[in-house]
């Protein structure tokens, strides 16, 4: 049998992404237009981090998954509502205004900072999870930042699968170029994987386990202390959605053969 | 004020070349030393970097390299040490290299050790008032921005198609090798090869000049009140062996397959294209069955000319996301286009008598 897993899952928070987003100049740099309260979800990759983490830990008994969270308290606790029914973990938020316009590099402190605190989390047992990337800042940069912080030099990027091996090692599916993976195996942990979407579905709520999630999620939230980021890190020039907007064709009440003979002529065209 | 930069990029997979984007970034990099009037070095790591050095070498510029052969393959440790140790040799203040999955994995552990900071997915990098400035995109291409940062030495990494390649004559460079200690401890991980997702034909090319877009409308009960999976497989795919398209399929469509509903067979999450999946870069982009709603248009926005095909006159597609937009059956028409296609194929090579 394997040994058992401490499974630490780092996931922020983003606006829906169907929500239309419009940046305006705040009193801490550039900020999403009423950002508190657009509908906010989990990170959609680390999402899938904290599902793979769920399915490996119940398949190792023993195993245990923390959700490391570094967001704003009341917008996390909304977003808890829905994903405590999804995975059993523990949550360990981190209250602060972070957005994908916060610093990566601050955010990363942060990250690894909680993980340090968590009580009996070893570090022959711990695998970090993670998307990675955000759909905020999108850059790919804070999970290698928060194994750096934790002396974790075995990182892979854009994993699509994890397979513990019967020596214990694991063997990893990394995207590269060309839709291909690329396959490493590691001797064993301590890991940190940046998810791409890996191949578990999106698990179907469990009301059982929400309450149960929920019993300690909200006494940690209640705990929680605000943190700050630094704000001159970066400097924003500017921040503004794309002004394209194409005059767009629409062709109706015309034949296949027609829309065929054009496509053709446009697809040869250099 | 003038500010040193070094120009890093790793060896491809060939063993003996630089990757293509790299060529772009390196003309992206000259372009900065020629704004700013700073000194520009190369860094390079590799098992074997002198053939890339050379490809380089008519720039005249000093090449610095880790060659050793525990960095055959990537890996983050060992690469991570080989970048650390380049860029403390050559000490620069900004650090331009090209957006592969092999230096974006290290980029920013390695920025992380040299008490730096880091960029990635870069899309410009211009002077602006003595300062360089780049520009990135936030919230899944929704929001352009352009940033400074004070602090130094600064990492960007930036991404392919957005800078003219350089292109230089051949010649022999004088590589000045950089120790870097690639210890035991670093190599706990192990290549253990290649693999390509299980599908009947290579579907991704990033450089193909169309992408063709499929959505989940080619999954759905069509006119008859019956699915044709078996159909829509077959036109896709000679669509895509006739134009030589690379395939992208929208996130409702590649989770069907984990949601155990009928699929179409050679379409992975690795198509994926939009909010949670890629987002290609390819002049023209055809969409079929896909609604065109922003979750999937972010996905896009490095797309030139885009053309769509769907039954919704009023579908996301005719707000202003497409320049035409074709209200018609997809099925329909892409089997025509692959008619078409054979004619050229057959007029091009007549087929022989017996």
């Amino acid at each position: 049998m394997s040994n058992p897993y401490h499974i630490v899952v780092c996931a922020g928070i983003v606006p829906d992404p169907l929500q239309t987003l419009e940046p305006i100049v705040g009193a801490s740099g550039p900020a999403l237009k009423n950002e508190s309260m657009l509908p906010a979800v989990l990170d959609p990759w680390a999402s899938h981090a904290l599902y793979e983490a769920a399915n490996l830990a119940a398949s190792i008994p023993g195993s245990k998954v923390w959700l490391v969270s570094a967001a704003p308290k009341a917008k996390l606790q909304q977003v808890m509502m829905n994903v405590a029914q999804k995975a059993s973990f523990e949550l360990v938020p981190i209250d602060v205004p972070a957005s994908g316009f916060a610093d990566a590099h601050a955010v990363a402190a942060l990250l690894a900072g909680a993980i340090r605190s968590i009580a009996g989390l070893e570090c022959s047992h711990l695998l970090v999870f993670g998307g990675w990337e955000s759909a905020s800042r999108g850059a790919g940069v804070t999970m290698q930042m928060v194994g750096e912080h934790l002396g974790i030099v075995d990182q892979f990027q854009g994993v699509d699968r994890l397979s513990i091996q019967s020596d214990g090692s694991l063997e990893i599916l990394e995207r590269i170029e060309g839709g291909r993976h690329m396959v490493s195996v590691c001797q064993g942990a301590p890991v940190l994987i940046g998810w791409a979407t890996g191949n578990l579905p999106e698990p179907k709520n469990s009301p059982q386990v929400g309450m149960s999630n929920m019993r300690a999620i909200m006494p940690a939230l209640q705990k929680t202390k605000p943190s700050a980021l630094p704000i001159d890190a970066v400097r924003y020039l500017s921040v503004a959605p794309p002004k394209q907007q194409r005059q767009t064709r629409v062709v109706r009440n015309s034949s296949a053969d027609a829309i065929a003979a054009e496509l053709m002529e446009w697809i040869a065209q250099d | 004020m003038s500010q040193s930069i070094l120009f890093l990029a790793h060896i491809d997979e060939s063993g003996g070349m630089l990757p293509k984007v790299a060529f772009e970034v390196f003309g992206a990099a000259l372009d900065m030393a020629a704004q700013s009037g700073g000194d520009i070095t190369i860094g390079l790591f590799g098992n074997d970097v002198q053939a890339a050095a050379d490809s380089l070498a008519s720039s005249g510029l000093r090449v610095l390299a880790v060659s050793e052969p525990e960095l055959a393959h990537p890996r983050y440790a060992t690469d991570a040490t080989a970048v650390e140790a380049i860029c403390r040799e050559a000490a620069a203040q900004i650090i331009v290299g090209p957006a592969t999955s092999r230096l974006l994995r290290v980029i920013a552990g390695v920025a992380h050790r040299l008490q730096g900071q880091a960029d990635t997915h870069i899309t410009s990098i211009d002077l602006t008032d003595g300062a360089f400035t780049a520009k990135r995109w936030f919230y899944r291409q929704r929001l352009e921005a352009t940033i400074q940062r004070a602090a130094r030495p600064w990492f960007l990494v930036m991404d392919a198609g957005c800078h003219e390649a350089w292109k230089g004559a051949l010649a022999t460079a004088n590589v000045q090798r950089v120790a870097a200690f690639l210890t035991s401890n670093l190599q706990r991980t192990t290549f253990a090869g290649v693999r390509v997702p299980n599908t009947a034909a290579q579907t991704i090319r990033p450089d193909a000049k169309l992408l063709f877009v499929a959505g989940a409308g080619w999954c759905k009960k069509q006119a008859d009140g019956k699915t044709h999976l078996p159909e829509a497989e077959r036109a896709i795919l000679n669509f895509l062996h006739s134009s030589g398209a690379s395939l992208g399929g929208s996130k409702s469509l590649v989770d069907q397959s984990g949601e155990n509903q009928a699929v179409l067979g050679f379409m992975t999450h690795l198509n994926q294209v939009g909010q949670t999946g890629s987002t290609p870069r390819h002049p023209k982009g055809l969409s079929t069955c896909c609604h065109g709603e922003e979750p999937h248009v972010v996905g896009w926005r490095f797309i030139n000319e885009r053309r769509a095909i769907n039954l919704d006159p009023n579908c996301g597609w005719a707000r202003g996301k497409a320049d035409v937009l074709y209200v018609a059956d997809a099925f329909e028409v892409i089997t025509k286009l692959n008619a078409l296609f054979a004619v050229k194929e057959e007029k091009r090579s007549p087929a022989v008598p017996a």
